[in-house]
């Protein structure tokens, strides 16, 4: 597609511009500056702060550049004596109920208000009457207000109605009285509302936990990644004196554009926590524990390795660093076990048993987990169809992009065991209970049959006496007419107990009507888990084990001699009932991980103090298949050690080779030779999503036992990982004091 | 002590899906609304906001409340913050309980050339209250001193119930409050 230019002239410079784009836009691009606060590249065009008045050649008035669309032989003047007299005219005006309080104000040093006064303001005020002021408002535990010094930009009000998709704050009131708020006093909980933080240029609208913590020029910037959800989103860390004091998001047009989920922002609170492990710690002979040099501690650990041997299981989180993934595969290898897993909310596993001895080459297909295509092309989508997700609260910065992609017209539709409240058009949404999902699968299948789809034998099979009715219908309608559609499966659907079923199905599906098939797994390192090999049935790289281990529940029903926690909490990351129990069978239990809460101290016999996502270099893998490292941001705490040096030490103690790693990007660099890929840090294409799934072995678990899955577990947002459990703000948000869910019927 | 707004204290959730209680409006304002509604394209039912709030206005006898708000908002499925945005806007809409008359006098040039500032302080002797202020028994509402009402001929003037009142005198203006009910 050609674009249609135009040729403008800035300042006496000629250049081209999109047809009809607005000025703004136009010399953004060519890198000529027009002061403005209403305009965001993001949000719907306002025009209201009139900050980016320009000239333009033949206009009786100075323009907005916001709004006024480009001309061919349009000639601006950004610079001119009117132009730079409107902006400065306007400036006075927003200076004279603006409170000028930038000593005391958190935004000082990065406030765009405080910038273009200094550029386009006077030196004195001539303003001598009485300013306004405005009582702040309280919109809960992550936003703090300063209204009086609000210029009514609206670029919050707008990123409300236009963004998130539930317009929570207002314009009230006119002239002078007109406030931005509520309007009645509430909080405002949309899972992205921590971005009008961002979005506001003034002081207005801050982070309520960091208020008063710091000043921006003051504090270093180091890139991250969100540990908690599978999208990869790109954040900096602020860190003073070695403290991470703030989240705020990486702008990277491919993954999060410029948001991030109010979870990636605020979760940092959690790193400081009270139960912070801070030395390493054995338990002795009579329960008591002991503060130890890491030396005695490591020893300690090693040997309980050493007597759990190939018994040892292995539960890692699925928000570890692929490098601690990778070495704790490496050390389960080599103590000859295959006793590992980083699912531990998946409660069937029947799907795994599709490799070992007896699958075969079939069963070599299967690839980790993935969207299925690039997260940028979410937006693009004409159709999807989404299976057991409470989107919204699984990958907040994903669901932004459905809702896009929603809004442009694609049909979105759910099969959920329970409503959730979407903030854009769903086509379809199929609402049946855990135990009906199958059905309702079949039914989709039958329906893709009905309109001529061919389906693999043992499924058409399955699916023949399926009821259809119109709403089966026009889901696949959907999914066989548009060019670009997708199939995914929310954490809903895995955490069923029919998930082996369900995929299948779901994949079946895909395949029937050409659609892509994609899996939101938990955590943000799952798909590098998989890579790493950190499931019992499958190696590095998805290599099946020729001896399977245990999984993740096994490992947690039944007692193993020893295990090895790596940043996991098994008794809240699984939903199983008496994990703690299970654990205390064992006779040891090293735990790696920044925390140690009573209920570890309770089944652990030794305590590794390990650092969080943010104190150690590592790598996360997204579900689009991107490798994204960085280096540690915060200073450790206390005697805590980065996990994947601790790994490393624990392997030389037991003698294992290969385990001299210097640095972590050795050890990334190692997993991605054995994965045969490219070098890592580039942009990773999505994984290829396997063409021939049709193992055998699967549909033997899919025709086997008809489990009804009775209920499944919805996790709270805040609740799903240690070190959102312990962000004090995001708790007393409401989704943090909302409980777990539990759909269906029975216990 | 309550927390300020920047303090620990949470606030009142958001009203979201899980509203409270709403107050129901009775058939014939859901009537009139849909009326308004349907003049607008479908989806525009923004565009019908200042209609509906003046229909409830007055069936709640000259002012509106968060719940009628509300109610307005669930009607025309808008976020409340849409509606709170219009009623607090236009001077037409009270949201604070007041008198069942709205009573507005002019006090710009032509009316103050004429003796309006007599006349609106004889109003509020005889009423008892200040501007912005509603008789104790809630029959009048004394309004803000109004800004030109394009009335000048007949100035000094006031505005009762959107009926204009003109050439006022002391007596007119007892013969004229005294005849509300």
């Amino acid at each position: 597609m050609t674009e249609e230019l135009v040729n403008i002239e800035v300042n006496g410079v000629p250049m081209k511009a999109r047809k009809g784009e607005v000025i703004i836009r136009a010399t953004d691009r060519e890198g000529v500056y027009i002061p403005r606060f209403c305009y965001h590249d993001k949000l719907p065009i306002a025009a209201n702060c009139r900050m980016c008045l320009v000239e333009v050649e033949k206009s009786p008035k100075p323009l907005p550049a916001c709004a006024t669309p480009v001309a061919e032989g349009m000639k601006i003047f950004t610079n001119s004596v009117r132009a730079t007299g409107a902006q400065r005219a306007t400036m006075e005006f927003l200076l004279i109920n603006h409170p000028l309080d930038c000593p005391i104000c958190d935004q000082g040093g990065e406030c765009e208000l405080q910038d273009l006064a200094v550029g386009f303001g006077r030196d004195v005020s001539r303003f001598t009457e009485k300013k306004r002021v405005v009582k702040d408002k309280n919109l809960g535990p992550l936003v703090s207000t300063d209204m009086t010094r609000c210029i009514h930009c609206t670029r919050c009000v707008r990123f409300g109605q236009d963004i998130a998709g539930i317009q929570e704050m207002g314009a009230t009131g006119r002239g002078e009285h007109m406030e931005i708020g509520t309007y009645i006093e509430r909080s405002v909980d949309h899972e992205l509302s921590g971005n009008i933080i961002d979005l506001c240029p003034v002081g207005a609208l801050n982070s309520k936990p960091f208020r008063y913590h710091g000043r921006g020029w003051e504090m270093t910037q180091h890139p991250l990644i969100s540990p908690h959800d599978g999208v990869g989103t790109q954040l900096y860390g602020h860190v003073l004196r070695g403290r991470l004091m703030r989240v705020v998001p990486r702008a990277f047009e491919e993954i999060n554009e410029t948001w991030i989920a109010d979870r990636d922002r605020f979760s940092y609170e959690g790193l400081y926590s009270a139960d912070r492990l801070l030395a390493p710690a054995v338990r002795q002979s009579d329960g008591s524990w002991r503060e130890v040099e890491w030396e005695v501690a490591l020893e300690a650990a090693a040997e309980a390795l050493r007597t759990a041997g190939a018994q040892l299981g292995v539960l890692a989180h699925p928000s570890s660093t692929l490098e601690e993934l990778y070495l704790s595969t490496r050390l389960s290898e080599g103590l000859g076990g295959a006793n590992l897993d980083h699912r531990l909310r998946q409660r069937d596993f029947r799907g795994d048993a599709s490799v070992g001895p007896a699958a075969g080459a079939a069963g070599a297909a299967a690839s980790a987990p993935t969207l299925g295509l690039p997260i940028a092309a979410v937006d693009q989508l004409d159709a999807l169809l989404i299976i057991g997700a409470n989107l919204r609260r699984e990958v907040p910065v994903l669901a932004h992009r459905v809702r896009k992609s929603a809004l442009r017209g694609a049909r979105v539709s759910f099969l959920n065991p329970a409503s959730f409240e979407y903030l854009f058009p769903v086509a379809e949404y199929l609402l049946a209970p855990p135990a009906e999902q199958i059905g309702q699968l079949a039914s989709l299948l039958a329906a893709a049959a009905q309109a001529g789809a061919l389906l693999p034998p043992q499924i058409a099979a399955l699916v023949r006496a399926a009821p259809v009715d119109e709403h089966h219908r026009a889901v696949v309608a959907a999914l066989r007419e548009g060019t670009r559609r997708a199939v995914w499966c929310g954490a809903l659907a895995l955490r069923s107990d029919a998930y082996a079923q369900v995929r299948v199905l779901a994949r079946a599906l895909a395949q029937a009507t050409g659609a892509s098939f994609g899996e939101l797994a938990e955590g943000g390192n799952a798909a590098g888990a998989w890579l790493a090999g950190v499931q019992p049935h499958r190696g590095v790289g998805g290599a099946p084990r020729a001896r399977p281990g245990r999984n993740a529940r096994q490992m947690l029903e039944e007692a193993l001699p020893g295990y090895l926690l790596l940043h996991t909490e098994p008794w809240a990351d699984a939903d199983l009932p008496r994990v703690l129990q299970t654990l205390k069978g064992a006779r040891s239990l090293v735990a790696i991980g920044p925390y140690a809460s009573p209920e570890l101290r309770s089944v652990a016999s030794v305590l590794l103090p390990a650092g969080s996502f943010a104190e150690t270099s590592g790598t996360y893998v997204s579900l689009e298949g991107r490798w994204q490292s960085y280096a540690a941001a915060a200073r450790l705490l206390g005697a805590a050690r980065p996990a994947w040096k601790i790994l490393r030490v624990l392997g030389n103690l037991l003698s294992l080779a290969g385990f001299e790693y210097q640095s972590s990007e050795q050890v990334r660099d190692e997993l991605a030779a054995r994965l045969q890929l490219p070098a890592p840090g580039g942009a990773g294409a999505a994984a290829e999503a396997p063409a021939a799934v049709a193992a055998s072995a699967e549909e033997a678990a899919l025709a086997g036992a008809n489990t009804s899955a009775a209920t499944v577990l919805d996790m709270p947002m805040y609740a799903i990982d240690a070190i959102v459990r312990r962000a004090g703000p995001l708790q007393r948000t409401r989704d943090g004091r909302a409980r777990p869910q539990r759909y269906g019927n029975g216990s | 002590m309550s927390p300020g707004p920047n303090g620990e204290g949470a606030p009142a959730e958001g009203a979201g899906s899980a509203a409270r209680a709403l107050p129901e409006l009775p058939g014939e304002v859901c009537a009139e609304i849909d009326h308004w509604v349907a003049k607008f394209p479908p989806g525009r039912q923004r565009s019908a906001v200042i209609s509906a709030l003046r229909v409830v206005q007055e069936h709640n006898h000259g002012y509106l409340t968060v719940e009628l708000m509300d109610a307005v908002a669930a009607r025309l499925q808008l976020p409340p913050i849409q509606v709170y945005e219009v009623a607090s806007f236009y001077s037409m809409f009270e949201t604070h309980p007041c008198g069942r008359h709205h009573v507005s006098v002019c006090t710009n040039i032509s009316c103050f050339l004429r003796g309006a500032e007599q006349i609106a302080a004889y109003v509020e002797k005889k009423l008892g209250i200040r501007m912005g202020q509603s008789t104790p028994d809630g029959r009048i509402f004394l309004k803000r001193e109004e800004e030109c009402l394009a009335a000048c001929t007949g100035a000094p003037m006031m505005m009762i119930d959107h009926v204009y009142h003109e050439h006022l005198t002391p007596e007119k203006v007892d013969q004229v409050l005294d005849a509300l009910e």
